[in-house]
This record gives C-alpha cells, sequence and structure tokens, in this order.
C-alpha cells in the first residue's frame, strides 16, 4: 500500500509529508505534529472531541483520512491562544465561566464555537445548543459551555451596533 | 491504525473514477464521498476495503442545477450546500425542512448528499424524502447509465440497486408544484441524530380534494417505507383531521415494529401514528410556494 505526498497549512504552517492512506487527521496531529491538543476521544464521530477546522470548517478529525485534504489549510486548539500564551476571548469566557471541568471535551467545543462565532453566530442560547449538538461533555452539564459562548457572542453583537 | 490498509486513489474525471472501479472488481474497491459513514465503519473495521476512490477532485460530480421540472443535485454536494441553497429552499421545501433533523453542523461540513443516499442506512431521513417525492437516481458505469426509481433503490439495510461497478452521479427530483403540500415529522434521541420514526408527506390538492399522495417513513424498517396504505386513505377525498387519523392508523397495522437500543417497539409504533398523523395535519395548513 503506497503512502500518498500531502502538503498542508497547519495552525499557518505549511507541512510536507508522505503519510499512509489510512492515517486518520486525528492520528496525524497528534502523532506526527506532536499536537495533542486535538483530543480523541470515540474515534467514530460521535463525541466532537477531535474537532478541527479544515478550510474554516470544523470537522471530525477522526472521520478523515490526512491524505483526502491535501492542499487544506487546518485549525487546531494550538492555534487559538497568542505565542504568548495570551488566551483569546473565548477561551477567557470558558474558563471565566466554568465551561470546562476535566477538559477532555474542551478542543472539540472551542472549534464548533470558533465557526459558530465566525460566522456571525447570535447569542441566542437555542442557537448555541444546536451549534454544539454534535459534541458530548461528560462533565459540565453544558450550561457553563453555551454561557461562555453566549457571552463573547452577545460582545459581538454590542460591538456591531 | 484503526481502519484495515488500502490503496487510495484521487481521480479528476468521473470517466477516470469508473474506470477505476471497472478495473479493481476483484478488489474491494469502494466510492469514499465525505467519508462520514464510511470512516467510521473503516474505523470499527467493519468495513476494510483494499481500494478506496476519492470522488473529491472531480467537479461534475458537484452542484446544484434546475432542469426544467427537476431540480438536479450531484452527489458529491455537501449537506451544508444542499441546506443552505436557494434553490433548493424555492423548488424543494420538502427536502429543505427535512434537512433541519439531518445531523449536526460538523458532519454537514463534509458529508454529502449522494454518500447519505448511497449509505442507505434504514433511519436517514434523506432516502426517506426521495421516497415521498419519487425522485429519481441516475447511475453510471464505465459503459452504460441508467435511471433508477427511489421506491426500486433501496434493497434492504445498506443495500441499494449500484452495482459494483456503479456510481450514483446525479439525483432528479421533481420540483414542488402550486398545487402541492408538505410536510417532515422526526422523532430522535437528541437533534441531529438518526431517526427513532421519521416521516415524509407530499400532499396533491385539486381544489379541496386529495389528486395524489406521496408518504415514506425511515427508521421503522429496514429501507424507507412507502406508506400506501396511508395514501390510499386521503386520495379522492378532502384531507381533514379525521382523514389524517385513519390513515395513520391504517399504516401502522402494516408494519410489523421492532425494538432497538433506545426505544421499544411499542413507543415507536405510537410516535409513528402520531408523527403519521401530526405531518399530514400539518402539510395540509402549509403555506403555498
Ligand atoms: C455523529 C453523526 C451523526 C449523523 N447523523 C445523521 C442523521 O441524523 N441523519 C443522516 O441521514 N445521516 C447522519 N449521519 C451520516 C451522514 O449523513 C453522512 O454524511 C452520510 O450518511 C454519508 O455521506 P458521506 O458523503 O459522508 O459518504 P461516505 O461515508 O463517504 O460514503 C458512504 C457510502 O456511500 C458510498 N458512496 C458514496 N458516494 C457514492 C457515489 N457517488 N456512488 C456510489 N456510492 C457512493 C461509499 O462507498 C460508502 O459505502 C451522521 C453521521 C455522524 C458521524
Ligand atoms: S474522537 Fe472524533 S468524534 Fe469522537
Ligand atoms: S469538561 Fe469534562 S468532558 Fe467536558
Amino acid at each position: 500500500m503506497s503512502d500518498t505526498s500531502i502538503k498542508l497549512t497547519v495552525n499557518g504552517e505549511v507541512v510536507s509529508r508522505a503519510v499512509e492512506p489510512r492515517l486518520l487527521l486525528s492520528d496525524f496531529l497528534r502523532q506526527d505534529l506532536g499536537l495533542t491538543g486535538t483530543h480523541v476521544g470515540c474515534e467514530h464521530g460521535v463525541c466532537g472531541a477531535c474537532t478541527v477546522l479544515i478550510d474554516g470548517r470544523s470537522a471530525r478529525a477522526c472521520l478523515t483520512f490526512a491524505a483526502q485534504i491535501d492542499g487544506s489549510s487546518v485549525e487546531t486548539v494550538e492555534g487559538l491562544a497568542k505565542e504568548s500564551g495570551a488566551l483569546t476571548p473565548l477561551q477567557e469566557a470558558f474558563r471565566d465561566s466554568h465551561g470546562l471541568q476535566c477538559g477532555f471535551c474542551t478542543p472539540g467545543f472551542l472549534m464548533v464555537a470558533n465557526e459558530y462565532l465566525r460566522a456571525g453566530g447570535s447569542a441566542d442560547r437555542q442557537e448555541i445548543r444546536e451549534a454544539i449538538s454534535g459534541n458530548i461533555c461528560r462533565c459540565t452539564g453544558y450550561e457553563t459551555i453555551v454561557d461562555a459562548i453566549a457571552k463573547v457572542a452577545g460582545k459581538a453583537q454590542d460591538d456591531r451596533r | 491504525m484503526k481502519p484495515a490498509a488500502f490503496d487510495l486513489l484521487r481521480p479528476d474525471s468521473l470517466e477516470e473514477a469508473l474506470q477505476a472501479l471497472t478495473a479493481h472488481q476483484e478488489a474491494d474497491i469502494k466510492a469514499l464521498a465525505g467519508g462520514q459513514s464510511l470512516i467510521p465503519m473503516m474505523n470499527f473495521r467493519v468495513a476494510q476495503p483494499s481500494v478506496l476512490v476519492d470522488l473529491e477532485r472531480i467537479p461534475d460530480l458537484r452542484g446544484i442545477e434546475e432542469d426544467g421540472d427537476w431540480i438536479s443535485i450531484r452527489p458529491m454536494t455537501r449537506h451544508f450546500e444542499v441546506k443552505a441553497s436557494p434553490v433548493v429552499a424555492k423548488h424543494l421545501p420538502l427536502v429543505r425542512e427535512a434537512y433541519e433533523h439531518v445531523a449536526h453542523f460538523t458532519i454537514r461540513n463534509r458529508g454529502t448528499l449522494g454518500g447519505n443516499l448511497s449509505h442507505a442506512d434504514p433511519a436517514s431521513e434523506m432516502p426517506c424524502v426521495m421516497n415521498a417525492l419519487d425522485a429519481d437516481f441516475v447511475l453510471q458505469n464505465a459503459s452504460s447509465v441508467r435511471t433508477v426509481p427511489a421506491r426500486e433503490f433501496y434493497l434492504g439495510p445498506f443495500t441499494t440497486a449500484i452495482e459494483p461497478d456503479e456510481l450514483l452521479v446525479q439525483i432528479r427530483i421533481p420540483k414542488a408544484q402550486a398545487d402541492e403540500r408538505f410536510a417532515f415529522e422526526e422523532v430522535s434521541l437528541r437533534k441531529g441524530d438518526f431517526a427513532m420514526s421519521a416521516v415524509a408527506v407530499r400532499l396533491a390538492f385539486d381544489g379541496d380534494v386529495c389528486r395524489s399522495a406521496g408518504i415514506a417513513l425511515a427508521g421503522v424498517a429496514g429501507t424507507p417505507v412507502h406508506a400506501e396504505a396511508a395514501e390510499a386513505e386521503l386520495v379522492g377525498q378532502p384531507v381533514n383531521p379525521d382523514a389524517a387519523a385513519r390513515a395513520a392508523s391504517s399504516m401502522i397495522e402494516t408494519i410489523v415494529f421492532e425494538g432497538s437500543a433506545n426505544i421499544t417497539a411499542e413507543y415507536r409504533r405510537h410516535v409513528t401514528r402520531v408523527l403519521i398523523e401530526r405531518a399530514i395535519i400539518r402539510a395540509v395548513a402549509s403555506p403555498r410556494i
């Protein structure tokens, strides 16, 4: 089974590798690139812990072969905070609202919330719940996650006024 | 690594993809669309294809077009594109409405309509909608093209009329007519999950009288169920709540309901009756297109 050459951008850096076709994007990020912020829970698409952005849209890294996305641009949770370690407003809001406990699900929630906020998502709790409906959290009960996203969405709405 | 090893082909044209399917017939070759159903099965090693043909790079397999009285959707059009399409919203209100129940944002970003219809999950919404709308599926191999009506396409759970050397290349759906009404109803564990039971309803009227009906169910059998008993109760008369209740009651008598992990047979029977009745009543009251 022959390897496939791929070239993609990960958090703004160009990466070229030869990979086995069966290598999942989640394993590529974690094992080949050492980006272990992308978590793997179920590895069959159900939990959302592995969510990353591919060309700006959220995707399950465990349901994507690295070879499939040759030429794409990938963003992971490591790409959010500044090199200085400064957190994004969304990450700050998760911390302030207790939007995480064990943190296992958090990278996935941050990535879907990012997609939602970039698309101009509103602070409406029902809409936020729908946006995160594909992600499972076993700790928080979701309310605090919705609080965190609503806080950032509400601020963005005010700023636009 | 979770999936078994395989070779990946990434053709740039439909011809190349179809030739590859013909050339690798013994090799358990499979098409790869959005991967949102196939890759979980490969991760479990329930599926172990030795060759995958990725359809991603084939421009002919994408897009939504008007074609006279039909809307043609190419299979690699992603769920989110179909859901957001103004053409679909205008001409295929039932597809648009049912998309509210198909998977989650993240899955819709990569999953495709063609992959969804080919996968043939018995609890999937779109196969049921295509049944109710009498859509046509265009299948092609290296030497010929044929059209299979949705009602003849689904042969069993995860089994369709697509031959191993064929691809689904086009889905043709009749445009909604001015005298038609639609509704879709579903019960699932969470929004975006597969249906425990779902019903798609198309009713065409001549004044007050129902001229024809297309009703289909998902989640209640191994394939979408074409609800002939319910249709028979409605056609030829005005559709009022009594008629809707009769249609629902007679329909559930024709099905042997089964339980599954999250739902008993009894409950599935009950919600199916309620959903059929509700969808018919709501369709009658739905706005004209
Ligand atoms: C968490 C989760 C929730 C989901 N919820 C729902 C839901 O509520 N409702 C629902 O309907 N679906 C749901 N899905 C499935 C989703 O809709 C998939 O996108 C879809 O079933 C498969 O589409 P795909 O493009 O990903 O196809 P793939 O997974 O790539 O392929 C599926 C199958 O179709 C074959 N195939 C693909 N394209 C063609 C073609 N053009 N010609 C011939 N064969 C082809 C493949 O060989 C494979 O056997 C869910 C999935 C996940 C992971
Ligand atoms: S690890 Fe990918 S969805 Fe659970
Ligand atoms: S914080 Fe523990 S799973 Fe969400």
